[in-house]
Parts: structure tokens; C-alpha cells; sequence
């Protein structure tokens, strides 16, 4: 099978580290640095969370805490750093985030992997709640509604390095993102790893075959907070400044969603449920504020069209791909493409002219819509707002017959090639 | 004096005022084929889940090689070398053959927990792993995933899952039931050769299977076992005949 040194993997690896390395020249304005930065603790956090859910089988509502107190830790570390009182590179400050993610994994992990399925979920959403609760009651810790405010350079510069500037900062959390995700795949891969997923199939055959499903699901998740603690660190650097929020059942259910949409069936399907999200909350905020209602909406249409997340949309295309038969299906899709643009043109503009309907605090209603004004008080506007969609809808529902008249053209060509 | 491979003393399994077993006595040897056989709710796969520590004995005694493993959890009955298959095919149905196999190796190779030993670089499992496969039968399926394989090849699957730790007692429940006569017999075959050298305890209702395998035979009736035997003097015994051959005979 695979050798121990595999050039591909190498490749594949070095791949990503450049990756990293020259995103924040492509994007050099400060708000896609931060972004950026955003993306790589994402990331670490969708990965770890899907240890848990994807390949252990646990649906938990409560990752953030581990995400929370990692950053909590790491601001007090660096707060004790900068006092003089604790010598540590910053640089490795999220593995205090890590380790105590780890411990308190460790400790209420205990408690909730022996059971699996429901019960599970509803024993980490009372664990969630119950330190969400004692974050407000703990002001000395946790810093009450104002949170535990840090500063990143208190380290002081090393060998150049004073995490002032957030392109230094940026480094540091791709760094611990591709560590992390090294680390994480490589886990997948282990005897533990591998009974991880025969415990989610069946834990009862699992115990048949010599393994404590209790222990490997507790095992799982103490290594999941490990690295949701590594994130939380990084979150602490990056902003500086903690909140009890960091904890909270927004940020819990966030990271279900990111898990969801990029694919639970699939190591990679979280890292693009993270960067999508993220690149949704910082950019779509930027544009319009009914941002929250696209993303839920957004978020429905994949669980009901793609269970599976966008991972499994692309797999679907694996065997395409492997027959040589892609560009087969390139025309269809371009239709498909076009005239869900114009479905979305009107529904988003629908959106928009009832959000600025109803909103009462300017004078005039009056917006602009890629460049198109539309004054929701006029009857014009409506009538071409609703012709837009209605066109699009029908266009679209046109173009799903043509992408599927293009899939049934491929199914017996795939099947000759035996992809399928 | 060696023990028995298996050993039960007067074990009991109620649930709640229902009483199932009803005091089973029974010593299984070494390296014997003993198959248990019984009308239908005669208690023979209960019996098997109190033997493997699916469920917990009421009262009674069951040791494995002379060692009391009543009361045990079932992963650590397990890890002392009883391994069971179920009636019910129970496999990892996400995970391909190749992966079932290994799952059930693993602990017997050691590895345990491991988080940091890299399974595909482990040359003992994949050996084992396989060697096994080849054995069942499953080269040309490895890479297929368990859930989509036939019927008769998952039984095959769930037999091979059985046998991959290399317990040395090994109970098989029911292993041909809902099998045509061609996969009936493919399948004693297979069982003939992965129980080589090793104590087979199997609940069978296909009689000509019990009596082409088993060196000796335990007939089980309203959770008492009553009569144990070589497959002739079960077939000549009275009181088997009335309590279960003569009522059930094809």
C-alpha cells in the first residue's frame, strides 16, 4: 500500500504551505488580511469540530467552549506575559489554548461520551449552557460583559517578531492552520482514527471487536478540544480581546453550520464550510444588512439539495472527472449558471426592496441595486423586481433539466468505463 | 486436567419475572465444534449474549479456559479471546471491507488506542488484514463498501470480522440463516476452514449443517439444556425427538 515517505503527500503539503504564504500578497488591503486571518482559525475550528461530528459520529452543540476557555487561558497568558510574571514566546501561546481545551475536554468529555446519538447532543448543549452561564458569573476570569482584553505584542519583538502588524499575525495563524490540519489529517489515519469511524458506524460491533466505544469517543474528543483550544488562542492574538461570546451557543451552532455546508463526509468539507462562512459574515455584512437572512437561507438550500455539503457536490463529480467526460456536463452547467443568476438577481432584489420597505429611518426609500435604483414606495419597481424573478425561476428550472438530460447522456458512458 | 475452553455452571438470565435461561450446565472442550440447536425462543442467542457480555448473567458462572468472565464488559471478554458473530449481520457499513477486517484486527495486534502509529504503515495489520480477506473469500470486493455487498457476501463479511482478532473461541449465531442452499454450503466450508484449530460454539437451525460440522450437539428447550451429545446420539435420542426433532423435522 503506501509507503512511509509518499511523494504526493509531500507535494500536496507543500502545496498548501504556498498556498498560505502568498494568499496576503494576492490580497494585500487590510480587511482581506483580516479576513484571511479569520479564515485560518475557521478553519482550525470546522476541522476540529468535525472530529466529533463527521468522523466520530457526535453531534455536539457545545465545541465552543473548548474554542471559548482556549482563548480566555491564552488571554490571561499573554496578559501575564506582558506583567513580567510569565516568561513564554507568544508564538506558542495558542498551545496553552490547545492545552486547555485539552483538559477541559478531558473533564466533561468524561461525562458526555457515554452516551452517543441524542442524548449526547443534549448533554453538550447543557454543558455549553452551563459554562456560558458561569462566564457571566466569573468576572474575574472571564471579565463579565466586557470580556479579558490582552494585547499580542506584550511578548515584546523576537528575532524581528512583535506581533504588531497583523500581516505577522496572519503568519502565525496560517502556521498553526497548517500544523493543525497536518496533525489532524494524520490523526484520521491512526488505529484511533480509524476505530473512531467503525464507532460511529457501529458501537456495538466496536466493543465486539475488542475497542471501548466510550473510550475511543472520549479520546476523540478531548483531542478535538485540543485544537479547538489552538483556535481559540489564535482568536485571542488575533483580536485581542475575549468576550464571553467566544463561548456561546452562536458560536457552537456557527461551527455546525460551517461543518454542514462544507461537508461532514469528507476531511476537507469543513475547511470550505469555513472559508465560505467567514468570506459570507465579513463580506455580505459589508453590502447589505439582511446578510443574516441570505445566510440562513443559504444554509437551508444546501441541507435540502446537498445533504452531504458542497464536499459531497464535488465528489459527485469524481468519477466524471476520472472518465475524462467533464466537459460534457461544462455547457449544461454554464446555463444553469446563468440563469440562476437572474433567479438570484430578483430574489435578492426582492429581499432588498422589502427590507428597505419596511425599514423606517430614512427618509427615502429609495436604494441602489448594482447600480440600478429601486424605489420600493413605486409600483414600477415591484412589478420589474417580480418579472426578473419569475423569468429567472423559469429560466432555471429549464436549466435543471437540461444539467440533468446532460448526467443521464453520461450515466451509460461512465458505466462502459466501469467509474461508476 | 486442562479446563474447558468454555464453561458454564447453572446460569441464569431473567428479564424482569420473565425467566429465559433456566440453569444451563455446559462444558465445551477444546478445539471442539459444538453446535447449540432448540426451537424457536428456546433462548439460544440470549445464551450467546450472556457467554459474549452483551447482556449480564442473573446468576450462574461462566468461565473461559477456567477464568470467570461473567459479569465482564464484552470488549474485555473479547480481548481474552472470545470473539462472536451475530445474527443479525452487524458490520461498519460505512467502512469497506478491507477497513471492517482491520477495525478487528487492530486490538489483537496491540495497537490499541494509538493515536500516533500510522495504520498504513503498519506491515503486521496489513498482513493480517490481508490474509484475512483472502480467506473469506473478499479479495476482489476489499475495497467495497460493507453496506453495499449481497447478502451472503456481508455473512461472509461478518465471519471474517469474527475471526480477524484470532480469538480462540469463537461463537457464530446463526451464520447461514437466509442463505440459498449453494451459499449454505459455501458458507460451512468457510466456517470449516477459519475455525481450524479452534473451539466453535454456533447456534444453527439448517440441521444439515449442524450435523455436517458439529462434533457434538446441545439441545436447548425453554432455556435448559437437555441433552448433549455426538450428532448420532442426538438424533437417536427420545427425548430430543419429542422436544424438538419430531415436531420440526423437514
Amino acid at each position: 500500500m503506501t509507503p512511509v515517505i509518499n511523494l504526493r503527500r509531500i507535494v500536496f503539503w507543500a502545496a498548501v504551505v504556498v498556498v498560505f504564504a502568498i494568499l496576503p500578497v494576492i490580497f494585500k488591503q487590510s480587511f482581506a488580511l483580516s479576513m484571511l486571518s479569520q479564515m485560518g482559525i475557521a478553519v482550525i475550528f470546522a476541522l476540529s469540530y468535525n472530529m466529533l461530528l463527521g468522523q466520530t459520529g457526535l453531534l455536539s452543540f457545545g465545541h465552543a467552549v473548548y474554542f471559548g476557555l482556549g482563548a480566555f487561558f491564552c488571554a490571561h497568558a499573554l496578559n501575564f506575559i506582558g506583567a513580567g510574571k510569565l516568561w513564554f514566546p507568544v508564538t506558542l501561546v495558542p498551545l496553552i489554548g490547545g492545552l486547555a481545551g485539552l483538559v477541559f475536554g478531558l473533564l466533561f468529555g468524561f461525562v458526555t461520551t457515554r452516551r452517543a446519538g441524542t442524548p449526547f447532543a443534549m448533554i453538550s448543549l447543557g454543558i455549553a449552557e452551563m459554562v456560558a452561564a458561569s462566564a457571566l458569573m466569573f468576572t474575574a476570569f472571564f471579565g463579565g460583559e466586557g470580556g479579558i482584553a490582552t494585547n499580542r505584542t506584550s511578548g515584546g519583538p523576537m528575532l524581528g517578531v512583535s506581533y504588531g502588524p497583523q500581516i505577522q499575525v496572519y503568519y502565525l495563524i496560517a502556521g498553526w492552520c497548517v500544523v493543525s490540519m497536518m496533525l489532524m489529517y494524520a490523526l484520521t489515519w491512526t488505529p484511533l482514527g480509524r476505530m473512531a469511524n467503525a464507532v460511529r458506524d457501529n458501537p456495538e460491533r466496536a466493543k465486539f471487536v475488542g475497542y471501548n466505544p466510550t473510550r475511543v469517543r472520549w479520546l476523540m474528543m478531548s483531542l478535538a478540544s485540543f485544537f479547538a483550544g489552538i483556535a481559540g488562542g489564535l482568536a485571542a492574538i488575533n483580536y485581542e480581546i475575549v468576550t464571553a461570546e467566544a463561548l456561546g451557543l452562536v458560536a457552537s451552532g456557527n461551527v455546525v453550520l460551517m461543518a454542514f455546508i462544507g461537508g461532514i463526509g469528507h476531511f476537507w468539507g469543513p475547511i470550505i464550510g469555513a472559508v465560505l462562512i467567514t468570506l459570507l459574515q465579513s463580506a455580505l455584512s459589508n453590502y447589505t444588512q439582511a446578510w443574516l437572512l441570505y445566510f440562513g437561507l443559504f444554509f437551508l438550500v444546501i441541507i435540502m439539495f446537498s445533504p452531504g455539503g458542497i464536499a459531497n457536490l464535488v465528489t459527485l463529480h469524481n468519477p466524471v472527472w476520472r472518465a475524462r467526460l467533464l466537459g460534457k456536463l461544462v455547457p449544461s452547467y454554464a446555463i444553469a449558471a446563468a440563469a440562476g443568476s437572474v433567479m438570484m438577481l430578483g430574489f435578492f432584489a426582492l429581499i432588498e426592496m422589502i427590507y428597505h420597505y419596511e425599514a423606517k429611518e430614512s427618509a427615502t426609500k429609495a436604494f441602489s441595486y448594482f447600480g440600478v435604483t429601486l424605489d420600493p414606495s413605486t409600483a414600477a419597481a415591484w412589478l420589474g423586481v417580480f418579472v426578473v424573478f419569475g423569468v429567472g425561476v423559469a429560466l432555471f428550472y429549464g436549466a435543471t433539466r437540461i444539467v440533468r438530460r446532460a448526467w443521464d447522456t453520461l450515466t451509460p458512458e461512465l458505466q462502459r468505463q466501469g467509474a461508476v | 486436567m486442562t479446563s474447558p475452553a468454555l464453561q458454564l455452571h447453572d446460569v441464569r438470565k431473567s428479564f424482569g419475572r420473565t425467566a429465559i435461561i433456566n440453569g444451563v450446565n455446559l462444558a465445551i472442550d477444546t478445539g471442539e465444534r459444538h453446535a447449540i440447536i432448540g426451537p424457536n425462543g428456546a433462548g439460544k442467542s440470549t445464551l450467546f449474549n450472556l457467554i459474549s457480555g452483551r447482556f449480564q448473567v442473573s446468576s450462574g458462572r461462566i468461565d473461559l479456559h477456567g477464568e470467570a468472565i461473567s459479569g465482564l464488559e464484552a470488549e474485555i471478554i473479547n480481548r481474552k479471546g472470545l470473539a462472536r458473530s451475530f445474527q443479525i449481520t452487524n458490520i461498519f457499513p460505512r467502512l469497506s471491507v478491507y477497513e471492517n477486517i482491520r477495525c478487528a484486527v487492530l486490538w489483537s495486534l496491540g495497537y490499541k488506542y494509538s493515536f500516533w502509529s500510522r495504520v498504513g504503515a503498519l506491515k503486521d495489520v496489513r498482513e493480517r488484514s490481508e490474509e484475512i480477506v483472502e480467506r473469506i473469500g473478499m479479495a476482489k470486493r476489499r475495497d467495497r463498501t460493507a453496506g453495499v455487498l449481497t447478502y451472503a457476501e456481508q455473512r461472509a463479511l461478518e465471519i471474517g470480522v469474527t475471526i480477524a482478532g484470532g480469538a480462540n473461541v469463537i461463537l457464530l449465531d446463526e451464520p447461514t440463516a437466509g442463505m440459498s442452499r449453494s451459499e449454505t454450503d459455501d458458507a460451512v466450508e468457510l466456517i470449516r476452514k477459519v475455525t481450524e484449530g479452534r473451539t466453535l460454539v454456533m447456534v444453527e437451525h439448517d440441521m444439515s449443517v449442524v450435523f455436517n460440522l458439529a462434533d457434538r450437539i446441545s439441545v436447548l428447550v425453554y432455556g435448559e439444556v437437555i441433552a448433549t451429545g455426538k450428532p448420532e446420539e442426538i438424533r437417536a435420542s427420545k427425548a430430543v425427538q419429542e422436544a424438538y426433532l419430531g415436531t420440526e423435522q423437514h
